[in-house]
């Protein structure tokens, strides 16, 4: 008889960390391919527009990567939470906060236009910040589940912006839930003449570099770990538990607040019911298909990106649904985190002979 | 204020929360048992899109709404087939196995009724379930038409509980499961299958969020909409820990939770309190965090949830 069993490994090799990802996302499409083949279309020329649709021409490739900062973003919020095991499910709700903090200021008739980008960047930052902290505060104070506030407060935000749409914000011509128009100098600087490639994709670049070197080089990132891994041994090494869960919550937060700023000052100008297409959902995926590693999430995000922009020229052309986008992302978060089993473990197959 | 409450609280009303009710004590009682065994199931938010979308289909092609609802129990069992196969034989983070789950249900759900039904101008609907009354007890005063002229489905969630309390503290069964949750090393010497107790809890477990999601589409509603569950499936996660894990308590977090629930659709239809409606969808999910918030702190959960088991690492 054969057996097959899970044996500890002693040490991760370095090309696993390449192999594994891409051995993940194969997997997902070779599953995914039956689902195409169901909607009954060709798999392989599918994949072939989804893919080339976002990568055949100067300006689809300069869409891919405008739609992927938003994406970094909040794979790095997910990532930075993950790691002190604060399970920010709530990117979603911080982004959308952060995208309505960045229009309120941004409509501002009063304030100086020099201040307008830094101020919404502050704001937008800062109420995704304080939003996390809620459910962090929530969690080291009363124990609460964070996994449940933090997906409860999503909706919360959400009806909140919906009311504001439909209130105070509501487009007195048009009638659409959507917000006035943020001043003209409150919009993000267009980085490539004549696309749409603007301030927030850098700002998402410096954010995964910055997150990178603290996780890496300073206290605060140690401390992160350190409690994401062995609370109780952190506290014996002398960290306050709370306090770098509260941190990590302000950061997790701000960042994800960040990817909403970049969406409402550089792309929509506005605040509307879809400015969020479930950004903070997919950082999820992205954040585990990098290992939660800050300078693999931004490969990672362009992935994603390239299959939600694409999907939708694959749409067109072959009828299969968009939403194959969506069946994609959890799969990938399943297969990556059974080929993350590879890391610690290895299957060793052994024969045992009936007595 | 005399107005109001004799607008709100009259028999339709306790009648709506009782339905509001159904759903969630479904999938509260599913993700009461897979807890109890050890596992968190986050799954049940795409569960129950997803069976509600199964069950909607099957009831639209086959005329028959009980085949709709054996569809989405298979549909949930099937699910928690897979959550068994990451939580329990690979032993990998719940959470993320979770989430993972119901982003593929949620998007399998969306994919396939694109697949069926295409992009039709008119959502397809059908002949939803309708109310059967019970002989006799129909007839009583105030009782009967709140909760013996309801749908058959209501009947059985209200039967669910005590026979959810009968097999968790009356059954071997019942006994394993529990022992499984709290501390599986144990039931695993007395010669309890980890493993199995695990599959077990997480197929029932499916099988009845698939009931709750269908319920909506097929009883609550005529239709699939892609709306249907809108975070109904999280919400059950907290009533689990208010209802601290029991079957009668988790029961009362879900009547509590429903009547609130109905409390805020009537003030929302009455506009006798000028807010925009928003702030009423908001309300269940606020009022959800304040009950998180007032029982956590002295919550005992299953001693070995979140915990994988493997034999050779103790």
């Amino acid at each position: 008889m054969i057996k097959l069993r899970l044996e500890q490994r002693e040490k991760t090799s370095a090309w696993l960390n390449l192999a594994l990802p891409i051995a993940a996302v194969l997997a997902t499409l070779v599953l995914c391919g039956g689902l195409i083949k169901i909607a009954g279309a060709n798999v392989l020329e599918a994949y072939a527009v989804l893919f080339s649709s976002a990568l055949d021409s100067k300006f689809n490739i300069v869409e891919t990567i405008v739609k992927a900062a938003p994406l970094v973003l909040t794979g790095l919020a997910v990532a930075v939470a993950f790691r002190a095991k604060f399970w920010n499910i709530g990117a979603e709700g911080q982004f959308l906060i952060g995208a309505m903090g960045a229009v309120f200021i941004g409509t501002q008739e009063g304030l100086p236009a020099w201040s307008l980008v830094p101020l919404m960047i502050a704001t937008g930052m800062l109420a995704g910040g304080l939003w996390a902290a809620l459910p962090a505060f929530l969690k080291t104070r009363y124990k609460v589940d964070d996994v449940v506030t933090t997906l409860l407060l999503n909706f919360i935000v959400f009806y909140g912006m919906m009311a504001l749409l439909d209130g105070p914000w509501k487009d007195p011509l048009s009638g659409y839930p959507d917000s006035p128009d943020i001043r003209m100098d409150a919009e993000f600087p267009i980085l490539l003449q004549a696309t749409r490639l603007h301030l927030g994709v850098l700002l998402a670049v410096l954010a995964a570099l910055l997150v990178w070197w603290l996780m890496r080089f300073t206290t605060l990132g140690f401390a992160i770990r350190a409690v994401g891994e062995n609370p109780r041994a952190a506290a014996y090494a002398g960290h306050n538990i709370t306090k770098v869960i509260m941190l990590t919550a302000l950061i997790s937060g701000g960042l994800a607040g960040l990817a909403g700023v970049g969406e409402a000052a550089g792309l929509h100008f506005q605040v509307m019911a879809g400015i969020s297409t479930n950004y903070g959902y997919t950082g999820i995926v992205i954040a585990m298909l990098a290992r939660l590693n800050p300078l693999g999430i931004v490969p990672a995000a362009l992935f994603f990106s390239i299959i939600i922009t694409g999907a939708e020229a694959m749409s067109r052309s072959t009828g299969v649904p968009v939403f194959l986008a969506d069946v994609i992302q959890g799969t990938a978060l399943m297969t990556m985190l059974i080929a993350l089993l590879f890391t610690s473990y290895r299957i060793r197959v052994s024969t045992a002979r009936h007595g | 204020m005399d107005e109001i409450l004799n607008q709100v609280f009259q028999v339709g009303f306790f009648a709506a929360m009782i339905r509001i009710a159904t759903p969630l004590l479904f999938a509260t009682i599913g993700e009461l048992f897979a807890e109890r065994s050890g596992v968190l199931n986050l799954g049940i938010e795409g569960i129950m899109l997803l069976s509600a979308m199964t069950g909607f289909s099957t009831a639209y092609f086959t005329g028959s709404l009980w085949l709709g609802i054996a569809a989405a129990m298979l549909t949930g069992a099937v699910a928690g087939i897979l959550m068994g196969v990451l939580t329990v034989t690979f032993g990998l983070s719940q959470h993320v196995s979770g989430l993972g789950l119901t982003m593929l249900c949620s998007g399998l759900a969306f994919f396939f009724y694109r697949v069926i039904f295409g992009q039709p101008q008119s959502p397809p609907n059908i002949e939803s379930f309708h109310p059967v009354a019970l002989p006799v007890l129909a007839d009583i005063p105030v009782l009967g038409p709140v909760l013996f002229n309801q749908y058959a489905l209501v009947y059985f969630a209200l039967i669910l509980v005590p026979l959810t309390a009968f097999v968790l503290y009356k059954t071997p069964w019942g006994l394993h499961l529990r022992t499984v949750g709290e501390s599986p090393h144990a039931a695993d010497s007395a010669g309890v299958s980890v493993a199995a107790i695990r599959y077990q809890a997480l197929m029932l477990s499916g099988a009845l969020m698939g009931i709750g999601g269908a319920f909506l589409s097929m009883a609550q509603f005529n239709a699939f909409t892609f709306g249907v569950i809108s975070g109904r499936g999280w919400v059950c996660i907290a009533l689990v820990v208010f209802g601290q894990w029991g079957p009668w308590r988790s029961a009362m977090a879900v009547l509590l939770f429903a009547f609130i629930d109905a409390l805020q659709l009537r003030l929302q239809a009455s506009a006798v309190i000028d807010v925009p409606y928003q702030v009423f969808l908001m309300m269940p999910f606020v009022l959800t965090i304040v009950m998180m918030a007032l029982v956590s702190r002295n919550a005992r959960a299953p001693a070995a949830l979140l915990q994988p088991f493997r034999k050779e690492e103790r």
